[in-house]
């Protein structure tokens, strides 16, 4: 278990709390210290409650816990919001001079530090760093030198001036002297710090910068909870590289201005959640049967309809394997965590134009969201490769001419994968279209066609199988009789769960999948252990469905649709809960 | 590009399944003039074509081409030209495609106002699905699925278009053939969004818009001494609502397409074989 320390800052939206977050984040990862910041958010601009939280270790953090160490309070409601996570000696920072603030109690056996933070934040030179006040008075609690906070300062404020930026340091002072005269209290806390030099980002930004290290040239999109990070990051900076993001009017132009982007040999993708993906389901099919390379990105959230905007889930699943009308055979890949968010979006151009179909990366609301520490190695762009698949240019279309001198875009070769010709390619002019088509593109209701055309393109699913290795990520013990299985977000949690089941005396082997199609077969994996566990934040189990389907046998189920991540702490109790045959009276749901 | 393209390079060898009559016929081969005579070739022209009768047009001429789902050829299309603004754009479509499934990328294919044109095969019905009301049917059209018409008015695809901030909007007739093809050629020529309304009679199963009808009423507004480039004169053809014109209605000399005010230019099909030189800039970023 890492030594760490979990710190949050709740108010109202609109009191700043996501931006005095990061700075405190920032300043922890470039004080050499892993950093996993998590967020409680509601879909509204003002008003209602919300939080920035931060756990911090120098050990890797892969999760949240059940558990907050100092909490700085806006207003009453975050305490309340946050007391199952509150324990006996937390240290809450709070201005009880404020007015609505007066009458606040703070729970017996936790430590209440009342500080002026709007007064002196106008002593600092203006009401609007209060939250900078309570960053220092954080800072003094945890024993974290302040000067550390300095360069996200800078960061944060340096566009809007020098004064302004000193203003806030002495601000971020006058809190950390408050704490240190006003009350004496000896405090368990002295974060360390290292020399090692980590970069922060979440799950959105690595999806970004992945498509940008992988060539990507076209991004439409329409904005959504919680996607929209992707194209705001893309946002200017792809433009550095000769490319651009286009803002459509909805999710079935972004789908299909991709898909044209795509038809003309850019590498070309489009991001949403699942409202968005409704929508776009209706161009799925012509992106797989035209055979345009297109990634498709479902950062996902609380569904059905509008759902909970804001909240975690993995329910968008099936939607993805499975949805739009007809056989459409598409690859489902979904990153684990947020440095896998970075390459499985490289992989993912790599299979779109290899094999000449849609690619779907599903992520989630809490990849989405969370910011994480790696070292800048982690991001190797030595390590990119980029796979153009079969283009054909001037020099070697001859070869894919019929006789007639037409080119053929759906050739039935041997292993279904066709030659692309970009337009502009002299003598490579040919159509292509959602109808059912003959290898020139042309439309055909001809059995024999048909077939061999449906055959193609489930060819070159079966030809990804051989050629590809669709690995799962694996941890813990291997020679354990427990296994559990999980998919995309959950990989942090159970990582540190591992450890608490350890304690506890679980033995424990873990596996992870990235790839949900083509993805591994289990078989041998199930058949050596005597529990099996799908891990997974929906409801029904959809991943644990596909399991069963895959090994034809009966998998336990540990499920979470509350909105919520798993936490490490809990997620250990629920896997032994599962063992034991203890009924959590939680979410928990066991196949019969 | 060749200086010798025939319009006959830009037909393919398949026949078309289009009613003996169809008025899709002489839009199909002004399209093909058009784009001959603008100095484009085959292999640097890319058609979009939508769902009905009109989205045939993709199999019968010989291009890159893109044949796609219902309502959606104009994202396609703006995709294509952004992504290789070198590449000669044309989308065509039909009533339904455009006006109706489609109308809402309508009106933001036209405020984008990119390089490209768009040709919609108007014969105010549904064809395909054989004789049902469409966005430009009449009134009082009675039809197998709108037994008293629909009761709605028609839409004014001109009148959306200029609504929308169009640079180029005219219309033609299918069956003037030399009319129609100078007409195409021009929203080709227009730097932005050329758009055209063409008259394309259906000759199966619209009654009451047919070639004579269109042949009596039609009046060339070149014959009218109309000022294209005059807005209010425009608006106000536009609104009469009871004339069927012919000809350039509108055109923005000043037009600059929304590509380049954004300075794209490049081909973005060519990348490197990794990762940009630059690129751990992009990662040092998040210190």
């Amino acid at each position: 278990m890492p030594e760490d320390l979990n710190w949050a800052i709740g108010g109202e939206a609109g009191d700043g709390i996501d931006s005095t977050g990061k700075i405190f984040a920032q300043a922890l990862s470039r004080a050499g210290r892993h950093v996993f910041t998590s967020k409680d958010f509601a879909s509204r601009i003002r008003g209602g409650y919300t939080a920035y939280k931060v756990r911090t270790s120098v050990d890797r953090v892969e999760s949240v816990v059940d558990r907050l160490d100092i909490l700085i309070a806006l207003t009453e409601r975050t305490i309340d919001e946050n007391m199952d996570e509150l324990h006996k000696g937390s240290v809450i920072i709070y201005d009880g001079e404020r007015s609505t603030m007066q009458d606040v109690e703070v729970p017996e056996g936790m430590v209440g530090l009342s500080v002026p933070l709007q007064r002196l934040a106008e002593d600092a030179g203006g009401a609007i760093m209060a939250n900078v006040v309570a960053l220092g008075a954080a800072c003094e609690v945890a024993q974290f030198p302040i000067e550390n906070l300095d360069e996200s300062l800078d960061k944060r404020f340096g566009d809007k001036g020098e004064a302004i930026v000193e203003n806030n340091k002495e601000a971020a002072r006058l809190g950390q002297q408050y704490v240190a005269e006003e009350y004496d209290h000896e405090f368990d806390y002295d974060l360390e710090t290292t020399d090692a030099d980590y970069v922060l980002l979440n799950g959105d930004e690595a999806i970004g910068m992945g498509a940008l290290a992988a060539g990507c040239r076209f991004y439409s999109g329409y904005p959504i909870t919680p996607a929209t990070d992707v194209m705001e990051y893309l946002t200017g900076r792809i433009d550095q590289y000769g490319g651009k993001v286009v803002q459509a009017e909805d999710e079935l132009s972004a789908i299909n201005m991709a898909l044209g982007a795509a038809r003309a040999g850019a590498r070309a993708m489009t991001a949403t959640s699942g409202p968005g993906i409704d929508l776009m389901t209706e161009t799925f099919g012509l992106v797989a049967t035209t055979e345009t390379p297109l990634v498709i990105c479902d950062v996902m959230r609380s569904g059905p309809s509008t759902g909970m905007p804001t909240k975690q889930e993995q329910g968008d699943l099936n939607m993805a394997l499975y949805g739009g009308h007809g056989e459409v055979p598409r690859f489902v890949v979904a990153p684990t965590s947020v440095s896998e968010c970075f390459w499985k979006t490289v992989e993912a151009f790599n299979y779109a134009e290899k094999y000449q179909t849609p690619v779907f990366l599903v992520s989630d609301l809490a990849l989405a969201v969370t910011e994480q520490t790696f070292p800048p190695e982690a991001f190797d762009m030595d390590e990119v490769e980029i796979e153009r698949g079969k283009v054909v240019d001037e020099a070697e279309i001859d070869g894919w001419l019929n006789d007639k001198d037409q080119f053929q875009p759906h050739f039935p070769s041997a292993d279904g994968i066709s030659p692309r010709a970009f337009p502009g390619t002299t003598d490579g002019a040919h159509m292509t279209t959602g109808l059912e088509h003959d290898e020139l593109g042309r439309r055909t209701e001809e059995e024999e066609v048909r077939i061999e055309q449906v055959d193609k393109r489930t060819q070159k699913v079966r030809t990804a199988r051989e050629e590809e290795d669709w690995d799962y990520r694996e941890f813990g013990d291997p020679g354990a009789d427990t296994l559990v299985i999980s998919w995309g977000s959950n990989e942090g949690a159970m990582r540190e769960a591992l450890g608490f089941l350890e304690d506890r005396g679980h033995d424990v082997r873990f596996i992870s999948v990235p790839y949900i199609f083509p993805r591994p077969d289990l078989s041998d994996e199930i058949a050596a252990a005597d529990d099996v566990i799908v891990v997974e934040c929906n409801a029904t189990g959809q991943f644990a469905d596909v399991i069963e389907h895959d090994v034809l046998k009966r998998v336990q189920r540990v499920n979470k649709y509350d909105g919520v991540r798993f936490k490490a702490d809990e997620l250990a109790s629920e896997i032994e809960n599962t063992l034991t045959g203890v009924d959590s009276g939680s979410q928990e749901v066991t196949a019969e | 590009m060749s200086s010798d393209v025939r319009f006959t390079d830009f037909k393919s060898d398949k026949q078309p399944t289009w009613c003996p009559g169809c008025g899709d016929f002489g839009t199909m081969n002004g399209m093909m003039k058009a784009l001959a005579e603008t100095g484009n070739d085959p292999d640097n022209t890319f058609v979009v074509a939508g769902i009905g009768c009109s989205g045939k047009i993709g199999t019968y001429m010989h291009s890159y081409a893109l044949h796609g789902v219902h309502g959606r050829a104009l994202p396609v299309g703006i995709g294509v030209k952004l992504a290789n603004p070198n590449l000669e754009v044309m989308v065509a479509g039909g009533d339904g495609d455009g006006y109706s499934i489609g109308a809402g990328h309508f009106v933001h294919a036209v405020r984008r106002n990119v390089d490209m044109s768009y040709v919609v095969m108007d014969n105010r019905i549904y064809g395909l699905t054989k004789g049902q009301a469409s966005p430009t049917s009449r009134q009082d059209f009675e039809t197998s699925t709108t037994p008293e018409g629909p009761q709605m008015p028609p839409v004014n695809p001109l009148a959306l278009a200029l609504a929308s901030g169009a640079t180029f909007i005219a219309q033609s007739f299918s069956s003037d053939s030399q009319r129609h093809a100078q007409i195409i050629q021009e929203a080709i020529e227009h730097n932005g969004f050329g758009f055209v309304n063409t008259y394309s009679p259906c000759v199966t199963f619209n009654d009451v818009d047919t070639y004579d009808y269109f042949r009596d009423s039609i009046v060339d507004l070149e014959e009218e001494g109309h000022d294209r480039t005059d807005r209010e004169a425009a608006k106000e053809k536009i609104l009469e609502g009871d004339r069927e014109y012919m000809g350039v209605i509108y055109r923005d000399e000043n037009s600059v397409p929304w590509e380049e005010r954004e300075g794209l230019d490049r081909n973005m099909a060519d990348i490197p074989d990794g990762a940009p030189d630059d690129a751990m800039d992009l990662v040092r970023e998040f210190y």
